[in-house]
């Protein structure tokens, strides 16, 4: 699964940074029939969470209401120079990682 | 004429047949996994029943949440939506989650996001799917265990083909 984080590289500390992270992904609903009749099975993201520094900042459950190829965009407070590392399942087993580097000054 | 009745007889337990045929596909089409954890998948299917799952009794209040959807969508595939909560986001007082409801998907609870102090902001972006022209809640718990929300109503002109087709 190609994703895509966005991190801004350099901070100071105390700082609110934004992380932004789209996900390719099809976030089948199990909803949709193919041309033979047959339902598609649902197949979405369902767990998603992201650790900085090895220490969870943000996790979410999603469903088949988050759209296909899921962006979200949420905040975390600089701390220390770390990794911003996202990982995530869905519901095939299939999982993914993506992480960004961020250095934090003073 | 008793030919004839045969014949209806026979049409009609044909449709019987037809029928139960049919409603293991009615049944499948329903959600079968629970989305999130702790969320009693019996009433998972109705926006109340969303809402009741994730309040537990408890009131919740309008106010201190700030749910940003366009009022309008050309179609309901990938709809921008904000959601920003008021909270200083201390170790002391911070927003614990927050749950997206909507009144016309087939699956009510869109997403649940689980926040902590270290995020210093509570404000998330996502796009969200939406089966029609409805109202969206978004409930968000605070670390003292209360509930506040704030609800958008938007049109949508092309729903996002949740069900079928």
């Amino acid at each position: 699964m190609t994703a895509r984080i966005q991190v801004q590289r350099e901070a100071r500390r105390g700082e609110i940074i934004e992380v932004r992270i789209v996900i390719q992904h099809p976030m089948e609903t199990g909803f949709r029939y193919d041309s033979l009749g047959r339902q598609t099975p649902r197949n979405v993201i369902h767990r998603f969470e992201c650790r900085y520094g090895g220490v969870e900042v943000f996790r979410a459950s999603m469903g088949a209401g988050i759209a296909a190829n899921p962006y979200l965009r949420f905040f975390t407070r600089a701390t220390e120079s770390g990794d911003i590392e996202c990982r995530w399942v869905d519901q095939e087993n299939a999982s993914g990682t993506v992480s960004a580097r961020l250095n934090v000054n003073g | 004429m008793a030919r004839l009745t045969g014949h209806g007889a026979r049409r009609r337990s044909l449709a019987a047949l037809v029928a139960l045929l049919a409603l293991p596909r009615r049944a499948l089409a329903q959600p079968i996994m629970n989305p999130a954890p702790g969320i009693d998948a019996r009433t998972i299917n109705t926006p109340q029943g969303a809402l009741q799952s994730i309040l537990k009794g408890a009131e919740m209040r309008r106010g201190r949440v700030l749910l940003e959807l366009p009022s309008v969508a050309d179609n309901g595939h990938s709809v921008p939506m904000t959601v920003r909560v008021d909270s200083p986001m201390s170790d002391a007082d911070h927003v614990r989650r927050i749950d997206l409801v909507s009144e016309k998907n087939p699956v009510p609870l869109m997403a649940t996001f689980l926040l902590g102090p270290r995020m210093g902001r509570a404000e998330i972006e996502s796009r969200v799917r939406l089966n029609g022209t409805q109202r969206v809640t978004a409930v968000a718990q605070f670390s003292d265990g209360s509930f506040w929300f704030d609800a958008a109503e938007i049109v949508v002109n092309e729903s996002a083909c949740l069900d079928g087709g």
